[in-house]
């Protein structure tokens, strides 16, 4: 048994289309743990996978040594949160009442208000993101990116040891994009286990612990950024060539494109 | 947008008064006249609790046999619709569901008809209730055969559904009525409460105490669902479980309702909608909220129906759907986003 979130030899497959075949790989606890690859690799796959949101073909996922697909739904939303990538809704609630929502697996069908502990989790999570000034406001009348951070606050606030995120610095500004990443560290620093997929390979590198890169429906490298992050697996995984540096300042990889690779040219 | 729980409390307090009184002050109102103390007074006599000498026989008659069942039925109507349409709304993510526009009515209706001729009058709330499964199952089928679950796809293939079961209902009647059918048609399609009694008054109380009340604790679990399935499922809602307990119930409830007051209409969409307004999206404080609202507006509804042309009675369908479908065309642009 070992902390954090172990994949072993998980299929998932959608009528005759597998989106992932034998995966194993691991987010290990107290690490932001970055999920990468190209569009359709898998990567929301896998988080859905995890909180049983698909059925497994095979393989199994366990969280701190227990099988979290087949855990008892409640036991699960107390253990983890996923927050995906955001669509259109139709959602008339303030946003305080948005943050509210990940005390639902906390509280009792007989419980008509929210607990004081509900109250301090929700007020903690709408300030972790920010948004505490923002809280009464109709969460239609909000922009895109303070939607998102508030998801993140609704997923805060369930207080996760499990924390999955889908894009989630999707829709943002630079700045926000940095708030977001920043908050997620901090979480892993305390202990919890945090795995994101994300886009853009610069941020993954400057924030994240380790990155695990899916192709295909299969995962083709897992480990810290600088060994992961090289000009032959970005020319395999994503088809661009590219030069990659160590940031000035942090001594992380940094990326730089020169541009797609050539058909034929592979 | 939303109530703490003070507001909230005394918010519910002044419905329920304005609900009692609605009963009474509707009691008192037809050809006969009546008055409120005399409306007390025999209410009192017939639970068996000390008070006034009883009124005459004749006024008891009126008071007891004839206006109270009605209106005791239009409030458990008017309640149940309101909750069935508020619960539709949330679990499909459409704020156009209504047990009306998705078919539910006219497919309850056609299935009390069905048991109705066949002569088994006493199982006509089972017959309007696999009518309004059968309903909603096949509404359900052609929004998917339509490429997915969107508001305005559920609402067409509700219209296709509903006129289907509508005819069905219509020519059942024709065929074989013997005297006044285009009246019975109406009152079918339209809805009527007129001649209700204590046995109608029982179906209706018992289904909205029986399945109605249960589904007020779905609340909290229907708030999950305003991101989708599976945000809901992540907050540790069981949701196939929950989505087919809820729509059974709903069709079950919109079954007896039917079977006694025919397809009423837009009742399950308007009062919803308006009750959002002052209670927010919160379904634990607004489908409580809603009930009460649905039950004195039907009162009302159904009051003016036996009143505004008296001694003709309008079925009172025809004025929930004036009122409701401006509504309707309100809530359409309102959300022409997502539709």
């Amino acid at each position: 048994m070992s902390a954090g979130l172990v994949f072993s030899g998980v299929s998932v497959r959608a009528g005759a289309a597998v989106l992932l075949d034998g995966v194993n790989c691991r987010a290990e606890a107290g690490r932001l743990t970055g999920l990468i690859g190209p569009n359709g690799a898998g990567k929301s796959s896998l988080l859905k996978a995890a909180l049983a949101l698909v059925p497994l073909e095979r393989g199994a996922i366990h969280f701190n040594g227990a099988d979290l697909p087949t855990m008892p739904r409640r036991a699960r939303a107390q253990l983890s949160a996923l927050v995906e990538q955001s669509g259109l809704a139709e959602v008339h609630l303030s946003a305080r009442e948005v943050v509210q929502l990940g005390r639902i697996p906390f509280q009792s069908v007989w419980q008509s208000a929210p607990s004081p502990e509900d109250d301090a989790a929700v007020d903690a999570a709408l300030a972790a993101v920010g948004m505490a000034p923002l809280a009464a406001r109709a969460y239609q009348s909000l922009s895109g990116g303070e939607q998102q951070r508030l998801h993140v606050a609704r997923a805060l606030a369930q207080q996760p040891q499990l924390l999955l995120l889908d894009e989630p610095t999707n829709h943002l500004d630079i700045h926000a994009q940095f708030a977001i990443l920043e908050l997620l560290r901090q979480r892993a620093r305390a202990g919890a286990t945090v795995l994101l997929a994300i886009h853009d390979l610069n941020l993954a590198a400057s924030f994240c612990d380790a990155l695990i890169v899916l192709a295909g429906g299969r995962m083709v490298a897992q480990g810290a950024p600088e060994a992961v992050l090289t000009p032959a697996l970005l020319r395999a995984v994503y088809g661009v060539s590219a030069s990659v540096l160590r940031h000035p300042a942090s001594g992380r990889p940094l990326i730089a494109y020169d541009g797609p690779v050539a058909p034929g040219n592979d | 947008m939303s109530l703490n729980q003070g507001p909230q409390r005394a918010l519910n307090g002044a419905l329920w008064a304005l609900l009692a009184l609605s009963l009474v002050l509707a009691v008192t109102l037809g050809p006969a006249d009546i008055a409120a103390t005399e409306v007390w007074q025999t209410i009192a006599h017939h639970l068996g609790l000390p008070g006034e000498v009883p009124v005459t026989r004749l006024r008891d008659a009126i008071i007891w046999d004839l206006r109270l069942p009605r209106v005791l039925v239009a409030a458990g109507i008017g309640a149940g619709l309101a909750l069935c349409g508020a619960i539709m709304q949330a679990l499909t993510r459409n704020p156009l569901a209504d047990p009306y526009l998705l078919g539910l009515s006219s497919g309850a209706a056609l299935g009390a008809v069905v048991f109705l001729l066949i002569g088994a009058s006493l199982l006509m709330p089972v017959g309007a209730f696999a009518g309004a499964g059968a309903a909603m199952a096949l509404t359900l089928l052609i929004t998917k055969l339509l490429g997915g679950a969107t508001p305005s796809r559920a609402i067409l293939s509700g219209i296709a559904i509903s006129a289907l079961m509508s005819a069905a209902t219509s020519f059942l009647i024709f065929w074989s009525a013997t005297g006044d059918s285009y009246r019975e048609i109406l009152s079918w399609l339209m809805g009527s409460l007129s001649g209700s009694g204590w046995a109608d008054a029982g179906v209706v109380l018992a289904a909205v105490l029986v399945l109605g009340v249960p589904m007020l604790f779905a609340g909290r679990a229907l708030d999950a669902f305003a991101f989708g399935d599976a945000a809901a499922a992540t907050l540790g809602v069981d949701v196939v479980r929950l989505r087919w307990l809820l729509l059974g119930a709903t069709a079950l409830l919109t079954g007896s309702l039917v079977a006694v007051g025919g397809a009423i209409g837009f009742v399950g969409l308007i009062v919803p909608h308006v009750v959002r307004l002052a209670t927010g999206s919160r379904h634990r404080v607004m489908l409580p909220v809603a009930m009460l609202v649905g039950a004195s507006f039907m009162v009302w509804t159904d009051t003016a129906a036996r009143s505004l042309f008296a001694p003709r009675e309008l079925p009172v369908g025809i004025i929930t759907a004036l009122l409701g479908a401006p509504i309707f065309l309100l809530v359409l642009l309102r959300y022409r986003r997502v539709t």
